[in-house]
């Protein structure tokens, strides 16, 4: 009884939310209709006894994807009227999948069986007292670790891949050396003048010219790198 | 559990990143360290493999048996090749950098899954592996719009055909109720389902997108033209083999009982490429297009042995794939070799009296050429010489002699390029080539020639792999 009445709130919310997510007019409302839709997808698996689904829903699609979303809607500068202008056109397509999902949906409370053969066909199914995770884990870590770690490498060249071809490595970019600032002195650092009235900075020489910047290390991000002390910027003081 | 079956492949995946930390912590440029790393780490793993024991590990997901191996140590030495190409190559394209050998040894290692696999998730996991490695590498010279280019085409048409490859893995799963193979070949009787064989045509589909096989060959002529050189030479030799081991195990064990629903799809698709590779590559001028379009007619040749489904016919396949890597390989280390004031060159016009002013280069080639046109003695001669023998045993006559002709015709095109060196207007010579072309250049040209002599444990080999495949 109350798993009904749960049931129909889910279900409720779900249908609502996810009508408004292509009514909405503002692009954010719509992501965070979304994001309704997805946890109150993820209550009706947990319903259903599908723990591991509803968990991995919130955790991928919620965490990862919707949050996505929200950062292209926010971000990008994406023309929604110029989107919208095709929903005409396009209408025809929506409602045939529309119409052939109803159909399957039919079908499948009408008890159609394209090929009745196939229900002896459960090769492992889950014993009675385990849960879903803990059934995957059982397996995943012993039967398919094999196909786990291969999984990791595929991700790893998906990374290697991203950073060869778009990372371009910036020869005079400024970064920070934490081991030069720690070893610097007060006198790298400091410098004291004495300014008579009318003196300019540039006379002082106390200005950075280009020629002083440290010159960044190319590839060398590991080693320690020679303190450029501030040695040229003193003598140009004493000089003056 | 047996893990040690995987041994080779764990070494493999770890000498990988270790190589990737070399390159990652390294002060100077490590391109030259890590490709060398890599090249000890592939022979390494070709002598693990050389010394395991057959067997099934990981619950049926992994196979190591006569076959895998073999195919294995013919990847291994196409990827050697490659490698040794990218030695030179990348460097005069101003593309040495160290994730080039990286990309290489795992794309190597998913084709070593991909042979092994006897799951459809190893077999799955092994093809995204390497496919994902060689994207990247197609468009790894970033700044040259055309290697982006195909790059991002290879990658496109690439998903899609693992998309058709999933979709036909999961109708599969459907009417069997299995992912490995053995269940599958248990579950599935005499006469399928209409579904299943659909599942099978998407199946081969998708993988002979990998192979390039017409009519899924569109890719091809831009990926191999746009792609840095090196990668080319990687692309036409390596994967190929991994992906015709893949589509010879998946028809032969879980669907070799079914003989009769995949044979004529293997016949049509086999005609297609051979026409296709013959005819369409007559009006080449680029000679990195002229081998992609040989390419695909090789494959069509290749996919006659199939089509019989005997152990002979896998012999003859797996025959012509070893005379196929090492005479690709060559051909690309003398495409490398086309440099003119230190720019490549790659039209078919370019090499024009080759034979006067490097005539030892143009033998080579002239070696190579003949050898793809299955002129005795040379090698090619060999590999086609066993799949028709397959396909007239098998009493597939229309095949045999379809492959008889359009390699009259191949022939044309491959005559062509040494009438152009030989006997046109001597050009201005080009650069001089560096050492390691030569080696490669040389060393494929003495196999091809001297193929002959030394064959027999090769096809003794072919046979025991191919019966143990059919089991």
């Amino acid at each position: 009884m109350l798993i009904t009445a749960v049931f129909w709130i889910f279900a409720t919310i779900l249908v609502v939310s996810a009508a408004l997510v292509v009514s909405a007019r503002n692009p954010v409302h719509s992501v965070l209709f979304l994001i309704l839709c997805f946890f109150n997808a993820a209550g009706l698996f947990l319903l259903a006894g599908a723990e591991f689904l509803a968990l991995i829903l919130v955790v991928v699609y919620v965490g990862a994807v919707a949050v996505l979303f929200l950062f292209v809607v926010m971000m990008l500068d994406v023309n929604f009227t110029q989107l919208r202008e095709g929903v005409q056109r396009y209408a025809p397509v929506g409602a045939t999948i529309g119409v052939v999902l109803l159909a399957e949906l039919l079908m499948t409370f009408g008890g159609v069986r394209v090929a009745p053969s196939l229900a002896t066909l459960h090769v492992a199914p889950i014993a009675a007292q385990t849960s879903n995770t803990e059934a995957l884990g059982l397996v995943l870590y012993t039967h398919y670790v094999l196909a786990f770690q291969l999984s990791g490498l595929v991700l790893l060249v998906a990374m290697i891949g991203a950073i060869v071809l778009t990372l371009r490595d910036k020869p005079r970019a400024r970064r920070q050396s934490i081991a030069r600032q720690t070893t610097r002195e007060v006198g790298d650092t400091l410098l004291m003048v004495d300014v008579r009235p009318g003196q300019t900075m540039a006379e002082l020489g106390i200005f950075r010219p280009l020629t002083t910047l440290p010159q960044a290390p190319a590839l060398d991000l590991i080693g320690p790198t020679p303190p450029v002390s501030a040695d040229d910027a003193t003598g140009r003081g004493d000089a003056a | 559990m047996t893990w040690q079956i995987a041994l080779p492949e764990i070494c493999l995946g770890g000498a990988g990143l270790i190589i990737l930390m070399v390159g990652v912590l390294s002060r100077r440029n490590a391109f030259t360290t890590a490709t060398l790393l890599a090249i000890a780490a592939f022979i390494a793993t070709g002598y693990l493999i050389l010394a395991e024991a057959p067997g099934v590990g990981y619950a049926g997901l992994f196979v190591a048996d006569a076959f895998a191996r073999f195919m294995q140590l013919l990847v291994l030495a196409g990827a050697i090749l490659a490698l040794l190409l990218s030695l030179d190559y990348n460097k005069a394209a101003a593309i040495d950098r160290f994730e080039f050998p990286v990309l290489v040894l795992f794309s190597t290692l998913g084709m070593l899954v991909m042979i092994s696999a006897g799951n459809m998730i190893s077999l799955y996991l092994g093809l995204e592996l390497q496919s994902l490695c060689i994207y990247v590498l197609a468009a790894f010279a970033r700044d040259t719009r055309r290697s982006v280019e195909a790059g991002l085409k290879y990658f496109v048409l690439g998903a899609l055909a693992s998309g058709l490859l999933l979709y036909g893995i999961s109708l599969v799963y459907g009417f069997s109720g299995g992912m490995d193979f053995a269940e599958i070949r248990a579950a599935l009787t005499a006469s399928p389902a209409p579904g299943l064989v659909i599942g099978i045509v998407f199946m081969v589909a998708g993988i002979a997108f990998k192979l390039s096989a017409a009519p899924f060959h569109m890719w091809t002529p831009d990926v191999y033209e746009g792609a840095p050189t090196s990668v080319t030479a990687l692309l036409a030799t390596a994967p190929k083999v991994a992906a015709i081991a893949l589509l010879l195990r998946v028809l032969a064990e879980p669907f070799g009982h079914l003989l009769q629903s995949w044979q004529q799809l293997i016949i049509l698709v086999s005609i297609v490429s051979m026409l296709w590779g013959a005819f369409a590559a007559i009006g080449q001028t680029n000679i990195k297009r002229l081998m992609a379009y040989s390419s695909i007619g090789h494959m069509g040749y290749a996919l006659i042995g199939l089509a019989t489904g005997t152990a002979a016919g896998i012999r003859g396949v797996m025959i012509y794939m070893v005379t196929y890597v090492f005479m690709s390989a060559g051909s690309f280390a003398i495409i490398i070799a086309m440099r003119r004031g230190r720019q490549p060159v790659e039209r078919i016009a370019d090499l024009t009296g080759l034979g006067r002013t490097d005539p030892a280069l143009a033998l080579a080639l002239a070696v190579f050429m003949f050898s793809m046109a299955g002129i005795p003695p040379m090698a090619g001669f060999f590999g086609k010489l066993y799949v028709f023998l397959a396909a007239v045993q098998g009493g597939l006559w229309t095949l045999a002699v379809l492959g008889v002709l359009t390699s009259v015709v191949g022939a044309y095109y491959y005559l062509r390029v040494i009438k152009v060196m030989y006997f046109d207007a001597a050009g201005d010579a080009l650069d001089k080539r560096s050492g390691v072309l030569s080696t490669v250049a040389f060393g494929a040209a003495a196999f091809t020639v001297f193929f002959a002599a030394f064959s027999q444990p090769i096809i003794g080999a072919a046979e025991a792999a191919s019966r143990a495949l059919l089991g």
